[in-house]
């Protein structure tokens, strides 16, 4: 079976600085994915390649077998490929079953002018996404602050927020900026229950960026490791656990740090 | 259609009873004539700031629609007095016009955001009274005058709009119009504002790059919104031009586009109907004092002052802040 995502030599230069040289990867489907590397290593600016955020300088990303590096984002999100934020990123004066409900707009099948008449298909749309709205809410457990403004939720529940946002859009691919960061012991572990039931029970393939080891080791199927713009390493949890370049990326080596 | 409830509705109601009833009553009662061409210009003008009123929907601050209102007028006047037009159907082509100039303007500059787009609108209405003055069409700085009054319309023989020529009163007939086009035009917006592309603007003004995610095709929405935004300012503008029988270069300058800018914030950008009060206590509070002479400048702008010093969200604001429907 071949790959859901590929990422193709793909290399990222902002003037003299390369940011992402030469990356290359594949993403099977339904699997969760991480990226991980020291602060520097070029994992947002790849994440945001995929999603199409930023050109790349060379190579490319490949869903399904279509490229869709270089595209414009919302293109890429209808593709199937959806990216989500850090906590700030939301939709701050609206509450949260309203972010859901806009984030369904993919789903629409009456034109907007249909909307703007009240036409048949356009009244059933507007139902059909404050059910799914529901459903999600309750799926993610934020069924009780589906009434907040987004804009008074603390941390947590904005993190959770931005993946129901990024759910509703229906996606293949669910691209998760740093969602453990920040959290505490518990609270990392049920996020990363949810975003193993998202997996599991959503098909929803999952790629994330993060910084807290534990949390990466628990819930990824295989990690891709980044250092100075460079894939140093790829494989499953232990294999990377156990890869001495990657030691060596995160304690620095031993002749370094210790002068031995 | 319009999906009111019956509050809203009663309020719809007292609403259209005002405009339609009460003041052309009480104006027949006090006398005061004049003040039918001060409602009438209130009307207009609220039609070009609900356009600016769209684009801060998208979040955008835009002051340039005295050029939309200028090129309406203009094209509405050449569309009847040199190609010989119905004043009705030079209307909408004149909406029309200022829309695809908007798109075309809009393409470039629809990029920039906050205060960069500003600027560049606020020079948009310079361009268009200098091209104005430059155009051979336009007849320069002496303008387009004596512009025919609105003939009447008859589809089948059957009389739709009346000949405004053979009207004992233009001014109540002008009145009606305007107001007719006013309502149609908030109607339209109110609509706009609570179906998906309403929506879909909330969520660029609050996070454009978050829209951009959940696959909202932001430069498409913010070319469509400008471009209906334009549309108003036209619109507007043709109808004044048609009011005033001229244009010149100068009968929107940018300080009209400040007052479409001002007449929103002082309504509340929150309310789909704060540019229309906006306008109305404007414009209105302006000629009101007007008999304070030489200090009218002066006490217009302390209490503009004042009310954006503690009422940032706009008139409407004191009405909704003590909690219920939003």
């Amino acid at each position: 079976m071949s790959p859901l995502l590929q990422v193709k030599n793909v290399t990222k230069k902002y003037g003299g600085l390369t940011a992402n040289n030469a990356i290359s990867f594949d993403v099977a489907e339904n699997e969760i994915l991480s990226v991980i590397g020291p602060n520097g290593a070029g994992k947002s600016t790849l994440f945001k390649m995929i999603a199409s955020f930023t050109p790349t300088t060379s190579g490319e990303v490949i869903y399904r077998g279509e490229r869709i590096s270089n595209l414009k984002p919302h293109i890429v999100a209808r593709k199937g490929v959806v990216r989500t934020f850090q906590e700030t990123t939301i939709f701050k004066s609206m509450t949260v079953h309203e972010s859901v409900v806009v984030a369904q707009h993919l789903r629409a099948k009456a034109s907007l002018a249909g909307y703007f008449w009240g036409s048949k298909t356009a009244k059933e749309d507007v139902a059909a996404f404050g059910k799914y709205a529901d459903e999600l809410l309750e799926f993610l457990g934020m069924w009780d602050i589906r009434n907040e403004q987004a804009s008074n939720l603390p941390q947590g529940s904005l993190r959770a927020l931005g993946i129901a946002i990024g759910l509703a859009t229906d996606p293949k691919v669910l691209l998760l900026d740093e969602p453990f960061a920040g959290m505490n012991h518990d609270e990392t572990m049920n996020m990363v229950d949810l975003v193993r039931s998202v997996r599991d029970e959503r098909d929803v393939t999952v790629m994330l960026v993060e910084h807290d080891m534990p949390a990466v080791m628990n819930i990824s199927d295989r990690i891709v490791v980044l250092n100075f713009g460079e894939k140093i390493a790829e494989g499953t949890p232990s294999e990377i656990q156990n890869n001495e370049k990657v030691i060596e990326a995160y304690l620095g080596s031993v002749d370094d740090e210790i002068g031995m | 259609m319009l999906g009111f409830n019956l509050k809203q509705l009663t309020g719809v109601g007292i609403f259209l009873f005002m405009i339609f009833i009460g003041v052309p009553f009480a104006i027949g009662v006090t006398g005061r004539w004049d003040f039918y061409f001060t409602l009438t210009s209130v009307a207009l003008l609220a039609i070009a700031s609900a356009g600016v009123w769209l684009t801060f929907y998208i979040g955008r601050i835009n002051i340039g629609q005295g050029a939309f209102a200028l090129i309406g007028a203009y094209v509405s006047a050449i569309l009847v007095v040199k190609v010989g037009w119905s004043f009705w159907i030079s209307l909408p082509a004149a909406g029309l016009f200022a829309a695809v100039v908007a798109i075309l303007i809009g393409l470039p500059i629809l990029r920039l955001r906050g205060v960069y787009f500003a600027m560049i609108t606020l020079v948009l209405t310079q361009v268009v009274t200098l091209t104005a003055l430059a155009l051979p069409i336009t007849n320069g700085a002496r303008g387009i005058s004596n512009i025919p009054l609105p003939s009447g319309i008859s589809l089948f023989g059957i009389p739709i709009l009346p000949d405004f020529v053979a009207m004992e009163s233009t001014k109540l007939a002008f009145y009606y119009t305007a107001c007719i086009i006013m309502l149609l035009t908030y109607a339209a917006l109110y609509r706009l504002v609570n179906s998906r592309l309403g929506h879909l603007c909330r969520s660029m003004q609050q996070n454009e790059e978050l829209a951009s995610s959940i696959g909202v095709n932001i430069s498409y929405i913010r070319i469509v919104i400008f471009a209906i935004s334009s549309f108003f300012g036209g619109l507007g503008g043709a109808m004044f031009g048609s009011i005033a029988q001229s244009v010149y270069p100068s009968s929107f300058q940018v300080a009209d586009s400040v007052n479409f800018m001002l007449n929103c914030f002082l309504g509340g950008l929150g309310y789909v109907f704060g540019p229309m009060l906006g306008t109305l206590v404007l414009y209105f509070g302006w000629d009101l004092l007007f008999e304070f002479g030489k200090y009218q400048m002066l006490i217009y702008s302390t209490i503009l002052i004042i009310i954006i010093r503690f009422l940032p969200n706009g008139l409407l604001s004191i009405r909704f802040s003590k909690g219920g429907d939003k």
